[in-house]
């Protein structure tokens, strides 16, 4: 199990080195960042030159990705253009978007994997046939469609909720928003984990439980659905990664200051600090996700050993 | 959107469970009916793209704050744009090079230190210094000693301080320039010239992260990127007090979200109505919806450094193509009138005796197939057969009026390849293209004044080299008369010679003028007498909330 992880882990390193370098050279693709910072006028050159300087702009790019790397690894993430540290734009925006994330992934555990279990053990009866034509139609509606209308109906006409959440963006404003960014993933959950569940109770293990006169209770959580999670966790594990970056759409929408919206910020100004910080942050988590989904196997299904 | 107000308590206590603390009720308004000097009204707001400087803020985002925190020698009145004496007791000159200026006593910073020459004086060496990286400092690029403090060729600064500022007194300070220019002190409004603390060069850091003014508020709290709390400053000494007891600017990233806040009551004020939501703007607001020129005009400027737009005869197909825009057309259906055709090169909010000229373009700038057709057939046709009107498609509306001018000529010159639109991903990427002198056809040239006077209207956009000179337009008879304007002691007589000008500039079509600007905001029903500057930025101190 140690060595495993240890082996994961070393993995890991040429993976986040790819990725930021790929982050770095498109974000540097782009083109000179220095340009927009002057409105629609002209920045005089010697004040462009003077900045690019202390962007280290002036160098080439291979020098910047390494100054950029040794930088990182003594944990400092460079400034943004308007004079704040990238650390103290990451310190405000990740707990806001754990937040949301937090929020979105109950909203998918709770609500998906009981609608899975449900529907898995009615199959073919009216609850499963409704449920699924309704995860059809949650997936094909594009999240800014849900968010904007759940947004103007709960904010605006009936006026349950703020439309926007405040800065302090506490767990109960980011329920509306959390259950926007879930939707689609919700429904994933729920069809996988019917599956799942409608193809288990067929197999031997489930009849033998039963047969040994286990509660029908017993049987279902203890035998069947720990079984049948194993495709669910996988997809929630890499899931995290996705709504953490991904929220960019439902963190407009609700005006939440989280990772989204500073990723967006410094991809219109060509922020390259701000950019590449919060996607190496976001790279790491995706990295992480996944081996904890894979280690969460063996706890699961005790046939899978790592050796 | 009237019902969510009265089924608010109702709903909320249905939905406690669904958000129990997004029902809060109003902010810390004291509520009643009558206008509360200490209601704190709420406001949309922008990131600021830089640090919180005045010589280093050059967006509409941060000049609101550097706006209610600080009082320059002149102010532009919220309504005329006329530069009146703030904190200048008096401005005098006898050549209209060298200015002796007196800085009114009994002003303070809202931290107690006294304004004085010296606050002024180090301020504006400040912003000059190279080595500090101030956007604005060209702003200073007319007093004496620029060139050694900001050497634009790469050089080394060989000075910290510009050797035209003197301070003579306590209250008295001297400015050289290196040219004459006879309305200098009209320039001085803009927030790039306000007057810093000490406290600002001792502890730069602290005064960056919470700002210190003498400006009719003071900042509460500052949390970058989301919320600015300003309180009014109760010691405030000019007569343009603050009529409510402050304002909290709120960061939005989507001008969507904070139209929504607005209709949902969860916002007072709206400065940016979305294009989206023009259209329904009146039936949603009423009388709370205001559409005011500002200081801002829109063109479409031409590489003047590719050799195809440069040769003789070019000049008909320009003005052939301003002639082939139907810029009515456009402003009313894609912009609601919220924009105006434009007839100079300059802005309504000037005045006419600040030098606006309604109708100065005349032809040139009339829908007319037919002579658009002629014009540009005479001139020689489109280079390479038709053109490309480069733009950026990150903010504004860019594309879709484009599209429509792009449609417009097509239409006019019976041709479905004379224009097509070139979308550009980023303002930065756009910009970059501008100074790499890429550009193969028209672009979008869009200005917003800095100080509302008919000169910044022309020469830093079509003078030879001046800074925003993006198309490289150089015309000697141009330059001539802008010298010869700015040496005009007479403001009149310099008005006049800069409308000459402007005319140079249209008989060559150095860049086509499309439609002037408004300014537009929405409020909700507890503010009062609210109004757009000529900068089309709420006039905050002014706004009464019940």
């Amino acid at each position: 199990m140690g060595r495993y992880v240890a082996r994961r882990l070393l993995q890991m390193i040429p993976v986040f080195i790819g990725a930021t370098l790929l982050i770095f050279l498109m974000v540097n693709v782009m083109g000179d960042p220095i340009a927009g910072l002057c409105g629609d006028k002209q920045c005089d050159a010697a004040t462009a030159a003077q900045l690019k300087k202390e962007f280290g702009l002036d160098k080439p790019v291979w020098q910047q990705y390494l100054t950029y790397m040794g930088n990182v690894f003594t944990g400092d993430f460079g400034t943004a253009f308007n004079g704040q540290k990238v650390t103290e734009l990451m310190s405000t925006a990740f707990p806001v978007t754990i937040r949301l994330t937090v929020v979105a992934i109950v909203f998918e555990i709770v609500i998906g994997i009981s609608l899975g279990v449900v529907t898995g053990l009615r199959r073919g009866r009216p609850v499963d046939t409704s449920v699924l034509l309704l995860t059809l139609v949650v997936i094909s509606i594009p999240t800014f469609v849900t968010g904007l209308l759940l947004q103007l109906l709960l904010g605006v006409e009936w006026g349950w909720i703020k439309p926007s959440v405040s800065t302090d963006a506490t767990f109960s404003e980011l329920i509306v928003p959390g259950l926007v960014l879930a939707s689609v993933s919700l429904a994933y959950v729920t069809r996988l984990t019917r599956t799942s569940i409608a193809e288990n109770r067929r197999s031997d293990y489930v009849r033998t439980a039963v047969a040994k006169g286990l509660p029908r209770r017993r049987v279902i959580t203890r035998h069947l659905l720990r079984n049948s999670l194993i495709p669910v966790v996988t997809f929630i594990g890499t899931d995290i990664g996705a709504l953490m970056g991904g929220a960019i759409v439902t963190e407009r929408i609700f005006n939440i200051h989280g990772v989204g919206y500073q990723l967006y910020q410094g991809i219109l100004r060509q922020n390259t600090q701000t950019v590449v910080g919060f996607v190496t942050v976001l790279v790491l988590v995706f990295l992480v996700a996944n081996l904890l989904v894979d280690l969460l196997y063996a706890v699961l299904d005790p046939r899978i050993r790592y050796a | 959107m009237r019902g969510a107000t009265h089924a608010k308590w109702a709903a909320c206590a249905a939905a406690v469970a669904l958000a129990a603390t997004a029902c809060g009720g109003g902010d810390s308004d004291s509520g009643g009916g009558s206008a509360d000097g200490g209601a704190v009204l709420s406001s949309s707001w922008g990131d600021p793209q830089n640090p919180l400087e005045p010589a280093n803020t050059n967006e509409v985002q941060g000049g609101k704050v550097l706006d209610m925190i600080f009082r320059s020698l002149k102010k532009y009145d919220p309504e005329t744009g006329e530069a009146e004496d703030m904190l200048a007791e008096k401005i005098e000159t006898s050549d209209s090079q060298n200015f002796t200026i007196t800085v009114k006593s009994g002003w303070t910073f809202s931290n107690g230190e006294k304004v004085t020459a010296k606050s002024f004086v180090d301020a504006w060496n400040y912003g000059a210094s190279l080595k500090n990286n101030q956007k604005n400092a060209y702003f200073f690029g007319y007093i004496e000693g620029y060139d050694k403090t900001h050497p634009d060729d790469g050089s080394k600064q060989t000075a910290e301080t510009l050797s035209g500022l003197k301070a003579t007194g306590d209250n008295t300070f001297t400015v050289k320039l290196s040219q004459k220019f006879s309305t200098f002190p009209d320039t001085l409004g803009y927030p790039a010239y306000a007057p810093l603390p000490q406290a600002f060069f001792d502890d730069h850091a602290a005064w960056v992260a919470k700002p210190v003014g003498n400006g009719p508020y003071a900042i509460d709290s500052y949390t970058k990127g989301s919320q600015m709390a300003l309180k009014k400053w109760d010691g405030y000494p000019g007569e343009d007090k603050a009529q409510n007891g402050g304002v909290t600017l709120k960061v939005y990233t989507d001008n969507n979200t904070a139209y929504t806040d607005l209709m949902a009551g969860n916002l007072d004020l709206v400065d940016d109505v979305p294009a989206a939501q023009l259209k329904n703007v009146k039936s949603d607001l009423g009388d709370r919806y205001i559409n005011t020129p500002a200081g801002i005009i829109q063109t479409l400027a031409f590489p003047f450094y590719d050799s195809a737009w440069n040769k003789d005869g070019m000049e008909k197909v320009r003005t052939g193509l301003s002639r082939a825009i139907n810029r009515d057309q456009i402003t009313e259906t894609i912009f609601q009138k919220t924009r105006t055709p434009a007839t100079d090169w300059t802005s309504p909010v000037l005045g006419e005796e600040g030098g606006f000229k309604d109708g100065l373009c005349g032809d040139a700038c009339e829908y007319d197939a037919d002579a658009a057709k002629k014009l540009i057939e005479e001139g020689g046709g489109l280079p390479g057969g038709g053109i490309k009107i480069t733009y950026n498609a990150d903010t504004g509306s860019h594309k879709q009026w484009v599209d429509a001018v792009c449609n417009s000529i097509n239409n006019a010159l019976d041709n479905d390849k004379a224009c097509v639109g070139n979308p550009v991903g980023t303002f930065a990427d756009f910009r970059n293209q501008i100074t790499d002198k890429k550009m193969s056809g028209p672009f979008r040239a869009g200005w917003q004044m800095d100080y509302p006077l008919i000169q910044n209207f022309l020469q830093p956009l079509y003078y030879t080299n001046a800074s925003s000179n993006d198309g490289k337009w150089t015309n000697k008879d141009f330059d001539k008369l802008v010298d010869e304007a700015n040496a005009e002691t007479d403001t009149a007589k310099a008005v006049e010679k800069f409308q000459d000008a402007e005319e140079v500039l249209r008989d060559n079509m150095g860049a086509i003028p499309l439609w002037y600007q408004n300014g537009s905001a929405g409020y909700s029903e507890r503010l009062s007498n609210v109004k757009l500057n000529p900068f089309s930025v709420p006039v905050y101190n002014e706004i009464k909330v019940s």
